[in-house]
């Protein structure tokens, strides 16, 4: 354990648990109208701590439960995006040649289109979208990143000694990339995979907040801050506690990356991910060259 | 240089492909929007009248020719064409992502040049800590706290807009005054970002160049440690500038929502009024624009790394 492990793992051990913990936590249904009259746009109090909302629903339930479907719709969507990755780095590095080229050029024009403004032009298309299709549609526009580094980690494994001794005793495609690549790949897998969450649950909040991601009633960081755009000045609460959510659970997943990244992969460059949009950074030796 | 104009009219190409197929795919077009009671000659006629009966490619290839005229549609919210849109909105957003851009490099990069100089000290990972947590904040969240404190509770700025609503009765020192007084939030929730993205990669960039073998060479030439300071900075820059190109799209991104929590009447403000009214043109449009100017960033980017590192240099 390393300096900064132990306090990323604390961070995101309690993330999980409140998170997983929520219905036994929360003290209300997340869509139970308590009291319409009595109860509506409560500012925090004990019964409350997290204030009400317009409708009169308990917020702090509702953030407990939105945290479910935030990070749910991320470790999904970003799981998607891990495997798409994985088998599009896969092919492009064990075929090679021109095939290898191609794909690469495909990478670097799918990563000048901004996502955000694609995510922006479907919702704006369709309109409402469910949540299994909001999974899809983040998984399969937040991969290219990804692939990009899976296949630079891939080509420099594959010029490793194992590797060549692996193909010289005749290990070919799919079960050298198995048993022999893939494994090595692992931390940068799991390190990208966080930093990915990190990222995906900030732009999730974001789309929520425009009214592009999950939709109401149910409950998300982002909705609960849509709930609370228009009086951000009256009832802040609204839009302290979601947000102060989102924040925590970033954080702590950036900090996880980090610490891995510390622990397993010291000489990486830190992936560009700032809060909303995960874009690739080139290993910097690799860029330069000769 | 070619192999960066040819990706870069590949990446527009791309951009605008896909705006077709999303627009192809959507539920509806200007036959349904007539409503319920429409016979189906009129419909037939409306369809004939848009192009809609063509065939897949002759509209495709319709689409592409009148982009490469620079005919982009026409706005049906604002009832202007979507190049007058954009004329006027793409302006404000550049102005504001400039100045967002110049801010976070140049104090990332003295921040984290600073931290990477005294790496694993108590400071560099107090600083370290700070910066994680601000790369962990959302811009258009921290643009809300910033609005609710500054400009509603404090009254100190502007609470939205590019100008005040007296401007036009101002002189010139009072109008510039005014505008900077807009700029400071939007200007601050994107760079704090910015800043804390630049920084971690400065930092790490320094550390590791300070290790280098130039370094002791200075150091046993006897130069003074600010002066060794200097030289590992300089070679520290590159993977700086390296992502400043690819941090175009994140900056797009955060524009976007600042523009919108703000109301900066640029590119982002007017795609999210487009989607709202569901005015497909503009939308389709600000997807190419942005492509376009993120493939320009990254050419630009490039030219840059090419005038600060000799070694990349065609000789």
């Amino acid at each position: 354990m390393n300096r900064r492990l132990a306090p990323a793992f604390v961070l995101t051990a309690l993330l999980v648990v409140v998170v997983v913990a929520g219905p036994l936590l929360s003290p209300y249904a997340p869509n139970a109208q308590l009291d319409i009259i009595a109860l509506r746009s409560q500012a925090p109090s004990l019964a409350h701590p997290f204030g009400t909302d317009a409708a009169s629903r308990d917020v702090l339930s509702r953030v407990l439960d939105g945290g479910r479907v935030s990070l749910t719709l991320a470790i999904l969507s970003v799981a998607l995006s891990l495997v798409v990755a994985t088998l599009y780095g896969a092919i492009s590095s064990l075929v090679g040649g021109v095939v290898d080229t191609t794909m690469r050029r495909l990478l670097d024009v799918a990563l000048s289109i901004p996502r955000l403004l694609v995510l922006l032009a479907v919702g704006a298309l369709w309109g409402a979208l469910t949540f299994p299709a909001l999974v899809l549609l983040i998984g399969l526009t937040g991969w290219f990143d990804t692939a990009r580094l899976v296949t630079d980690e891939l080509h420099a494994l594959s010029r490793q000694e194992f590797t060549v001794a692996a193909r010289a005793m005749g290990v070919r495609g799919p079960r050298l990339l198995w048993r022999h690549l893939l494994p090595h790949l692992l931390p940068t897998l799991v390190i990208n995979a966080s930093f990915g969450v990190a990222s995906t649950i900030a732009l999730e909040a974001g789309l929520s907040y425009l009214g592009l991601g999950i939709q109401a009633p149910q409950a998300s960081w982002g909705t609960i801050l849509r709930d609370g755009a228009g009086v951000v000045q009256s009832e802040w609460w609204l839009s302290l506690f979601p947000g102060l959510a989102t924040v925590f659970a970033v954080l702590a997943c950036n900090a996880l990356g980090d610490a891995l990244r510390e622990r397993f992969a010291p000489n990486h460059v830190p992936s560009l991910a700032t809060s909303l949009d995960v874009s690739p950074v080139p290993s910097f030796s690799r860029t330069v060259r000769p | 240089m070619i192999a960066r104009v040819v990706q870069g009219v590949a990446v527009v190409f791309a951009a605008a492909t896909l705006a077709f197929v999303l627009l192809q795919l959507a539920p509806g077009d200007a036959a349904t929007a007539l409503g319920e009671g429409t016979s189906p000659e009129l419909r037939a006629m409306i369809r004939a009248q848009y192009g809609l009966d063509d065939s897949l490619a002759t509209q495709y290839g319709r689409w592409l020719w009148s982009l490469l005229r620079g005919d982009l549609g026409w706005s049906h919210d604002q009832h202007r064409p979507v190049a007058a849109v954009l004329s006027d909105a793409l302006p404000r957003s550049l102005f504001l992502m400039g100045c967002a851009l110049s801010v976070s490099l140049v104090g990332g990069m003295l921040i984290g040049a600073w931290q990477g100089a005294r790496a694993g000290s108590r400071r560099d990972r107090t600083t370290s800590t700070v910066l994680l947590v601000l790369y962990s904040v959302p811009e258009f969240w921290l643009a809300l706290v910033l609005l609710v404190v500054f400009a509603y509770h404090l009254r100190w700025l502007p609470v939205t807009g590019i100008t005040g609503e007296m401007y036009d009765y101002m002189g010139t020192g009072e109008q510039l005054l005014d505008r900077l007084r807009h700029l400071v939030l939007p200007l601050t929730s994107l760079s704090l970002v910015g800043i804390s993205v630049f920084a971690r990669y400065q930092r790490n960039a320094m550390q590791e160049s300070m290790a280098q073998p130039f370094v002791r060479t200075a150091r046993a030439k006897g130069l003074t440690e600010s002066a060794v300071r200097r030289q590992a900075w300089r070679s520290a820059l590159l993977p700086v500038i390296t992502v400043t190109g690819l941090m175009l799209p994140a900056l797009i991104t955060g524009a976007v929502f600042v523009e919108r929590v703000f109301a900066w009447p640029g590119m982002g403000f007017a795609m999210i009024r487009a989607i709202e009214a569901r005015d497909y043109p503009v939308v389709s449009a600000g997807v190419i624009l942005g492509s376009a100017i993120t493939a320009l960033g990254a050419a630009l980017a490039d030219i840059a790394r090419d005038i600060v590192d000799p070694r990349l240099r065609s000789p």
